[in-house]
């Protein structure tokens, strides 16, 4: 999907409603348009398409500085046909980028799992890109809050 | 929720800004088996004097994704500081020219079960020794070494390696040796004594609300079972101390010193609460 | 810590044309640049930037890394094995440090 000023707004209330103080204060947040410039260029300027690619991550992270994340893309990881790569963003943070993720036919499976620091509430992102160009992306928000005693 | 805690909730609340939330939740139902294969003892029957039927692992509290980390020995990053641990314990150091091993050789036989019982009675020093006591005076006597300062990422790895000899065997403090029991009721006091500025005790988080959310934390019945234990927060390994003093910080009280009389005593009344768990150290918590 | 430490763990043996799933962890603080010490100096940035996984010279998997990487950087994969051979896994720290890690796998 692409990030429409609809989605850039809801988003933003949604962030308002959620996000929690950051530790640091001054700092400049990424912002939307950082995260859609990031997915862009990864693209080459093409819209991702939703439908392939899965990312999975906690709805609740237990603490913001070591969340788990996982993605798949659904591939048959061929010399002709696999996914190329998969560019993870967290659009909430300093700056948007997380990682990079590169396969090749000899990953067999375009599965991966890291883990990520997140510095508040937040819309991580997954793209993917395949060995023909096409692009595909998925979403998943993870609210980070502070506990009483863990945050 | 009864009303006490309701009292106190809205007490903290109105004048701390810290509640406990209404939610309240059990600790979650599942077994900790690590790579498939070790059944780790994460509940077991309270001994005498502790005031609940059953003791419960900190796990048991925490998130799905949390509670997979400590069940795959490889996934776990505290793994990491039990290798650094076994490097340490191999490698020769101070004017003596030893290492642990040139004493006690292979850890896993000589260290098996020890960690699972400190702390411990130590008469030369007339008070109870924990781990991190205890390897700094080999360090002075045997090694001629420089004692650990408290913290030092070599202290907490070494102790971390020491611990995990015993992994999987029960928690057990010895209570008849020497002086314990004196040690174990000043524990205790301290255990129930409300400092700082939010007035909370130990017993006000972990015993009164535990299974209640304080903010987002799913508070434990607080025992120590997995220390040091990995903390995703830190992405380091905390010591027991640094978790004590922590706590008592959060309260907004003045906190002890590490390994002072205060929290000796404190580590053998906690520890013996948990008494019967399995030792879980490196565990895995937020 | 002392000098990042890698681990792996790759399965010793499988069935050619297996997909094998490959873990690994290295201890690194992942020091993002964003932090700073008590007197308000910001800590320079210091993190693994790169990490690639190799079978019999080939690349399999690889991961270009920014700082919201958590610290003590953990991977989980995938290996297609059609022959026996030696994985190499690198990791490249922004000073230039690299560390690596070698497995074999025997495949029938």
């Amino acid at each position: 999907m692409k990030l429409t000023r609809r989605d850039a707004l809801a988003l933003g209330a949604g962030a308002a409603v959620f996000a929690v103080a950051g530790g640091r204060a001054g700092s400049a947040w990424a912002g939307l348009e950082d995260t859609e410039k990031a997915v862009m260029e990864f693209t080459g300027g093409a819209t991702p398409a939703s439908g392939r690619i899965t990312l999975d991550a906690p709805e609740i992270a237990e603490n913001g500085n070591t969340v788990p994340i996982s993605v798949s893309v659904e591939s048959p990881m061929t010399d002709d046909d696999y996914v190329a790569s998969v560019l993870i963003l967290a659009e909430g943070n300093p700056n948007p980028d997380v990682a990079t993720l590169h396969f090749t036919p000899m990953s067999g499976a375009a599965e991966a799992t890291t883990r990520m620091r997140l510095a508040k509430t937040q819309n991580v992102i997954a793209v993917a890109k395949m060995s023909d160009g096409s692009v595909f992306m998925d979403k998943k928000e993870v609210k980070v809050t502070i506990g009483g005693c863990g945050g | 929720m009864d009303i006490r805690k309701l009292g106190l909730a809205a007490a903290l609340g109105l004048t701390a800004g810290m509640a406990f939330g209404p939610a309240q939740s059990d600790p979650v139902d599942d077994t900790l088996v690590i790579d498939g294969e070790t059944e780790i003892t994460t509940r077991a029957k309270a001994v005498e004097g502790v005031p609940f039927d059953e003791v419960i692992s900190g796990w048991h509290y925490r998130t799905d994704e949390t509670r997979e980390v400590e069940a795959d020995s490889f996934a776990n990053p505290g793994m990491l500081y039990v290798e650094r641990g076994e490097e340490i314990w191999n490698t020769v150091d101070g004017a003596a020219g030893k290492s642990c091993a040139s004493c006690h050789d292979n850890a896993a036989e000589s260290m098996r079960g020890v960690g699972a019982e400190y702390p411990k009675w130590n008469a030369a020093a007339g008070k109870p020794y924990n781990l991190e006591l205890f390897i700094n005076d080999h360090r002075v006597e045997k090694m001629q070494a420089e004692p650990y300062k408290f913290d030092a990422a070599d202290q907490k790895a070494l102790v971390t390696f020491v611990k995990h000899q015993s992994f999987g065997m029960p928690v057990k403090v010895d209570l008849e040796a020497g002086d314990m029991k004196a040690w174990w009721e000043q524990g205790k006091e301290r255990y129930y004594t409300r400092t700082g500025q939010l007035n909370m005790s130990c017993a006000t988080c972990h015993e009164d609300n535990n299974g209640n959310y304080i903010r987002a934390d799913h508070l434990s019945q607080g025992n120590v079972n997995g220390f040091p234990t990995y903390r995703l927060k830190q992405s380091n390994m905390v010591s027991l101390h640094n978790r004590f003093r922590g706590c008592i910080r959060d309260t907004r009280a003045t906190y002890p010193a590490a390994f002072s009389d205060d929290l000796m005593a404190l580590e053998v009344y906690v520890t013996w609460r948990g008494t019967g768990l399995s030792v879980e150290t490196p565990a895995v918590r937020q | 810590m002392a000098e990042p430490k890698p681990r792996v763990k790759v399965p010793k043996t499988a069935s050619k044309g297996d997909v094998v799933t490959i873990k690994t962890l290295i201890s690194h603080e992942m020091e993002s640049g964003q932090r700073k010490d008590k007197e308000g100096n910001v800590i320079p940035r210091k993190i693994i930037n790169k990490f690639t996984c190799t079978f019999n010279d080939k690349e399999v998997f690889s991961c270009d890394l920014d700082p919201a990487v958590a610290a003590n950087p953990y991977f989980e994969f995938n290996a297609k094995v059609d022959e026996s051979g030696t994985f190499v896994f690198t990791w490249v720290d922004d000073d230039g440090s690299v560390y690596t890690s070698e497995s074999e796998i025997e495949v029938n």
